[in-house]
């Protein structure tokens, strides 16, 4: 489980978080939603480290992220999988060697032991026998894939998306979806994801976090979203006049 | 707008010293960076030999050519011209304008190439990772470039004096003879020295110059042609600035 406490961040003089506090799941997709410049990617950075927080705590289990020393760090670095929105490939290397990088950096495997490593990951994303390929000779939707790849390679215990969906069509959104959900599942991984596309928050929506104006506006799950009389969220999820009349039709209203 | 351009100019050099000593820090798996190190080498060595080659034969063919005009009708010996065209090259032409022609071509692609991994965050993912993202990116780079440079610029020393003597015979402005005399007179090994020295010097000041332009960059493609730019310029300032302090120092 992942613990925010009070997170509070700005830039300049734009307070973009205003204290922020929160739990994220062992074994469930948890949602950071909110509109465009909510403080979504920030809160995300927070909470892999990328950004310090002015003030506030991140906490790992019982290990405070920022307290911790440079080895700690280190080690707990080991422990976070990351997906960024471009998938954040090295263009000049090929697919087995962008997700063998983690193995070549922290383990102490043989070339052949990675070799099947990474076979296993890909095989995972359902992406078998594209090691040789370039990123450029790769979709948008199977990039994504190779960088859930890499993420997942050193088992990781925490699974940070940024915005995973963002340029995909809703077919392929709805495959990278489930399998961010499977792979939480199977593994059993704290996975913290941060999205706007609103069908993943009815989809794989396990725990979902809505920011506003830096702060928690909502929390709750998918299934709370379609009973809840809470105009923040309902306004949100259900952003065009279309849904709406589906949603008050559903609900006989 | 004076105190803020020295303002600015402090902070950057601030910066990239504290940059600098992040950079140099232990390697976290030596294989890896050797690798890197390999492919680097490979870019900027074996992929900058073309240019450096045409560039250095016409260094040479020109001095030749224009030291001709000059002395030429005056009681200077023709043999003088060998003599000029191998010291001008060997200790100035060869190390100072191949590093300038190569912080044009390297600095800039050094700086595009980590500014596009800036902004397709690739540091970021490197950095999650728990990479030492400045050490990976720039040691690699740095020893790859100290140790091909030098040998760059030797090999342009080398072509730049075998095109001044086919410029002189060639052209026939004086015979072969005359030009090997030149060559072998008033030779003084410690130039060569001062090339190498002013070879890795260069080599450190673009290298570092520029991937810390790339590294620093913001998002959009105004930000990084803008960190290319400044690359080559700054490159090329620091090289020229560095010269006139080795030749201070040195001569």
């Amino acid at each position: 489980m992942i613990r925010a406490v009070d997170i509070k961040k700005s830039f300049g003089d734009k307070e973009v978080l205003r204290g922020i506090s929160s739990e994220f799941y062992k074994g469930k997709t948890n949602l950071i939603i909110g509109r465009s410049g909510a403080g979504k990617t920030v809160l995300l950075k927070i909470l892999v480290g990328l950004f310090r927080p002015d003030e506030g705590a991140v906490w790992y289990e019982n290990q405070c992220f920022f307290d911790l020393s440079k080895k700690e760090t280190q080690q707990l670095r080991m422990k976070i999988g990351m997906l960024f929105q471009g998938g954040a490939l090295f263009d000049s290397w090929n697919v087995e060697e962008n997700i063998r990088f983690p193995l070549d950096m922290y383990t102490n495997l043989t070339l052949g032991e990675k070799k099947k490593r990474v076979a296993e990951v890909l095989e995972k994303v359902e992406l078998s026998g594209v090691e040789p390929k370039y990123p450029s000779e790769l979709s948008g939707g199977m990039q994504k894939r190779v960088g859930i790849a890499r993420a997942i390679v050193l088992n990781p215990q925490y699974l940070f998306c940024d915005e995973p969906n963002s340029g995909l069509d809703p077919k392929t959104a709805i495959v990278i979806d489930k399998l961010i959900q499977d792979i939480t599942r199977h593994y059993n991984i704290t996975t913290v994801i941060n999205t706007h596309d609103m069908n993943s928050v009815m989809e794989i929506g396990d725990n979902i976090l809505l920011l506003k104006d830096g702060l928690v506006a909502w929390q709750g799950n998918k299934e709370q979203i379609i009973t809840s009389n809470d105009d923040t969220i309902l306004e949100f999820i259900f952003a065009s006049p279309f849904l709406k009349r589906l949603r008050k039709k559903a609900l006989g209203l | 707008m004076i105190g803020k351009l020295i303002y600015g100019l402090f902070f950057q050099l601030g910066q990239w010293v504290l940059w600098m000593n992040h950079a140099f820090s232990r390697p976290e798996k030596l294989k890896v960076y050797w690798r890197e190190t390999v492919r680097q080498m490979n870019d900027l060595g074996v992929g900058s030999l073309p240019v450096v080659i045409i560039i250095s034969v016409f260094f040479g063919a020109v001095t030749t050519v224009q030291f001709y005009y000059q002395i030429s009708g005056t009681f200077v010996p023709n043999y003088y011209i060998g003599y000029i065209v191998r010291d001008m090259t060997i200790i100035e032409l060869a190390p100072t304008f191949t590093c300038m022609l190569l912080a044009g071509k390297v600095g800039s692609n050094i700086a595009t190439e980590i500014g596009g991994m800036r902004q397709k965050e690739i540091i970021d993912a490197m950095e999650v990772m728990g990479v030492n993202t400045a050490a990976f990116l720039v040691l690699p780079r740095l020893v790859a470039a100290v140790f091909m440079i030098p040998l760059l610029v030797i090999l342009a020393a080398a072509i730049s004096i075998l095109g001044g003597y086919f410029a002189s015979v060639w052209g026939h402005l004086f015979t072969s003879s005359e030009f090997l005399q030149g060559l072998h007179s008033f030779f003084i090994p410690y130039n060569v020295y001062i090339m190498l020295v002013k070879a890795v010097t260069f080599a450190f000041l673009l290298t570092t110059i520029s991937a810390y332009q790339g590294y620093f960059v913001k998002s959009g493609s105004i930000e990084l042609g803008r960190a290319s730019t400044n690359a080559v310029v700054l490159s090329d300032v620091a090289i020229l600035v560095a010269d006139y302090i080795i030749a201070i120092l040195m001569t």
